[in-house]
């Protein structure tokens, strides 16, 4: 009833290459654009902020870099991890070693040097496909582990290994209270959100997909697959780069190599998986599953206890928090294969027939 | 039909989500002192983090058993975070909503994360014998209390212990020393002071790293069997000790030569290896098991006898069961101290237990009246020294229980204040922190 685009007709050939073609879509985005950067400031508390909206922003944008990778160009990458930690870690030395060096551009040059070696890393997608690649990437995990590890001139030869970075500023704007650093991600968010959504719509993202779908037949028609699959390893890698220096900067503001580690490759992964597979709103959707629902159950869990009056110990709530989540995960891989994203458009779907569906 | 109980789901659990995060958080009771626990009682840190856990539980027990500081009843709530410093960050925003006054990290790492927090937060940090080291120097590190002792203090007794057994400090001039260590900033921690020591006695240090969570060690103890190091210092955390030692076992390396941290240094890290660990030692800061302390005979009697034990009771008194117990009872003994200064019977502020923790004066009156008479020596922390306590022992494991084997060791001063004072002005100078004055000090 609410949900449909009778009577929208579009007069021009901007109208029709909108974004978001039906009006009530472009209204739900900007309303929730609003709400996050208007009313959620008023409603959420300090914990919100650290410990859930934070940390959900910064691992969407990741997830959403290794969209455009996974999901976009198919091209399975284990390697997302080390291209946060070499965004995180370039960021760090573009900010400690040049003087005067503002935020922003620290953050996206770390992105950029994500870039460059998400090209190199890239180079065996050209000869390998599916797992040999997913295990070619998983090199860059290692290499990367090992190199912020042990070498010291990346952590400015800091004894313990652990980096942090000073007070956060940008164009004078001193960003440290909780509400300024969600602000922060917020805004590099949004702003990558639209540039991912508006590269997937152009002749790059129609090459990625070709390139997905069938590589020898998209090279037939004229479609080169090295720029294709290099390029979506560069802007990929430069989305996690960014997402690594934000998390680094803004959530923790002092690491160890272990915060990137082979666990975040692969929750990544999985974020695409269960999110939705070649779906922006996916990514987010993923984000939002795996980084709060544990949180989530690891509280719910003593609540619901208390209500049947048995309470349970901290152990306890540990193990059943993996196993809810374990299952969880498999019972949407079999009901919805394609991921939340999946879900999000069927209900779209329904609600356009709706109260009347035939 | 299928897409509508789906939908239901995921209704409820978004009610259910937002309810649980924007209730409002600060639920605790006015008249309670909060305490907040974060423990690893799940993952590969679990088995020395359980007892642990239990001590310090144990603890805050025993106090309201016996009435409270000074009538203020203790609350406490516990947060798993299985060493993972993410999940440690988001325990510690959870707990300190909740009205937490003092944080315990039980990490290096998540204390790296939380020593920026602390000061905005308002909220000392408590790292009894771990932690980073350079933050002994309280005019820097303000809300950073390494109370008994660092890594640093750790290492530098390692070397003085070692040069006892052979003899005399001249004589490690040519000896080779391996440190095997986890490989995160835990492990990486005593580095600075052994290479320091190193250059200082000529001998040579050897490292040798244990990837996370250190249960794959065969390179590492090819490269001892190849090496032999006339000693070994083994800086493990977890499964981590436990492997090593069976994997010292299987190379030949004598045990007797292999000296821990204290975190390596307890029950659950020989136990399965039982005789075979027979002559291994570890470094106490400060105590070791101590079953027939008064402190652990009152717990037996007022909380465990009871049934109130939060962990098995055989376990009680065991090397990190008294871990625990003694970091909870260095934060309850900074509430006391602070609340000499601001107000008896009263629910202390963050900023208060800071001022008592670093106004902390336990004498050996004070000790032997709490029931730890022969486990501790005096602590006493000031304004530059918010360490309190450099004592050091050694006790080494006979097949069945830990033993002492080695008097009390005090960390050289000489050694380690300049590296100290160093490395607290270079954190002050990249976070742009002012030292502070004897002035401010004294506040």
């Amino acid at each position: 009833m609410f949900y449909r685009e009778n009577g929208q007709f579009k007069t021009s050939y901007a109208a029709d290459q909108q974004i978001f073609t039906i009006a009530q879509d472009k209204w739900f985005v900007w309303g929730l654009i609003a709400f996050a950067a208007l009313a959620v400031p008023m409603l959420a508390d300090e914990y919100m902020f650290r410990a859930i909206l934070i940390p959900f922003l910064v691992l969407s944008l990741a997830a959403l870099g290794v969209n455009l990778l996974v999901g976009y160009c198919g091209q399975i990458t284990l390697g997302a991890g080390a291209f946060m930690a070499i965004g995180a870690y370039a960021a760090y030395n573009f900010m400690v070693r040049i003087d005067g060096m503002p935020l922003v551009l620290a953050m996206l040059l770390g992105g950029v040097s994500a870039a460059a070696f998400g090209i190199l890393f890239g180079i065996p997608s050209l000869r390998v496909r599916g797992l040999y690649l997913a295990v070619a990437t998983l090199a860059a995990q290692f290499l990367c582990d090992w190199a912020f590890l042990r070498i010291g001139w990346f952590t400015n030869n800091s004894s313990s290994g652990s980096v942090s970075v000073a007070k956060l500023e940008m164009l004078g704007w001193a960003i440290d209270s909780p509400t300024e650093k969600y602000l922060f991600c917020l805004a590099f968010v949004v702003v990558f959100a639209f540039i991912g959504k508006n590269l997937t719509r152009a002749a790059i993202g129609r090459q990625w997909m070709a390139i997905r779908d069938m590589d020898v037949a998209a090279e037939v028609i004229g479609i080169r697959p090295m720029f294709a699959k290099l390029s979506a390893f560069a802007v990929s890698s430069f989305f996690v780069g960014v997402a690594g220096a934000l998390w680094g900067f803004v959530h923790l503001g002092s690491w160890e190599p272990a915060a990137f580690s082979v666990d975040r490759s692969f929750q990544l992964l999985f974020m695409v998986i269960i999110g939705g597979m070649g779906s922006i709103m996916g990514s987010f959707f993923g984000a939002a599953f795996i980084v709060i629902l544990p949180i989530f159950l690891n509280q719910f869990l003593p609540l619901l206890g208390s209500l049947v009056g048995v309470t349970v110990s901290t152990a306890g709530i540990s193990h059943a928090e993996l196993i809810i989540f374990g299952s969880l995960i498999i019972f949407f891989l079999i009901v919805e294969p394609h991921g939340l994203a999946r879900l999000w458009s069927i209900a779209k779907q329904k609600l356009r027939l709706w109260p009347f569906p035939h | 039909m299928k897409f509508r109980t789906l939908a239901l789901a995921a209704a409820i659990a978004s009610v259910g989500l937002s309810s649980a995060v924007f209730s409002p958080a600060a639920s605790a009771q006015a008249q309670e002192q909060f305490f907040p626990v974060l423990v690893g009682r799940t993952g590969p840190v679990a088995p020395n983090a359980v007892p642990w856990a239990n001590g310090y539980v144990d603890y805050l027990k025993l106090i309201n058993a016996q009435g409270g500081i000074n009538g203020v009843k203790l609350s406490y709530e516990e947060c798993e975070f299985g060493y993972a410093t993410d999940r440690g960050v988001e325990c510690y925003e959870r707990l300190k909503g909740k009205g937490a006054t003092v944080f315990q990290p039980l990490s290096t790492g998540l204390t790296f994360a939380l020593t920026d927090k602390a000061p905005v937060d308002k909220i000392p940090l408590i790292t009894a014998g771990y932690g980073r080291s350079e933050s002994q120097d309280g005019s820097v590190f303000t809300w950073n209390f390494p109370l008994l002792g660092t890594y640093w203090v750790a290492a530098d007794v390692a070397i003085q212990h070692v040069a006892n057994q052979l003899g005399g400090l001249d004589k490690l001039k040519g000896k080779k020393i391996a440190l095997v260590y986890h490989d995160s900033p835990y492990g990486k921690e005593p580095i600075p002071v052994l290479q320091e020591r190193a250059k200082l006695h000529g001998f040579d240090l050897q490292l040798l790293p244990v990837t996370a969570p250190g249960v794959e060690q065969k390179s590492t103890w090819l490269q001892v069997r190849r090496d032999r190091p006339d000693y070994l210092l083994l800086w493990g955390w977890g499964v981590m000790t436990s492997t090593s030692i069976k994997e010292a076992q299987a190379t030949g390396y004598p045990r007797e030569k292999m000296l821990g941290i204290w975190w390596a240094g307890a029950e659950p890290d020989v136990k399965d290896v039982g005789a075979g660990a027979k002559g291994y030692s570890a470094l106490a800061l400060q105590h070791g098991a101590e079953p027939n302390s008064k402190v652990v005979k009152d717990m037996l009697a007022m909380v465990h006898d009871k049934g109130q034990g939060t962990g098995p009771k055989d376990e009680v008194g065991s090397v990190l069961y008294m871990r625990g117990l003694i970091s909870a009872m260095l934060g309850v003994e900074g509430v006391r101290q602070a609340q000499e200064r601001y107000g008896k019977g009263k629910v202390m502020t963050g900023e208060q237990v800071r001022w008592g923790l670093e106004n902390l004066n336990l004498d050996q009156a004070k000790l032997d009246a709490m029931g730890f008479a022969g486990v501790m020596r005096p602590v006493q922390t000031s304004c530059t020294d918010h360490m309190g306590s450099s004592w050091v022992r050694v006790h080494t494991w006979d097949g069945s229980k830990w033993a002492f084997s080695s008097d009390w060791y005090q960390a050289d001063d000489k050694v380690l204040r300049p590296m100290v004072l160093e490395a607290a002005s270079k954190y002050a100078a990249e976070k742009n922190i002012q030292r502070r004055t004897a002035e401010q000090c004294a506040q």
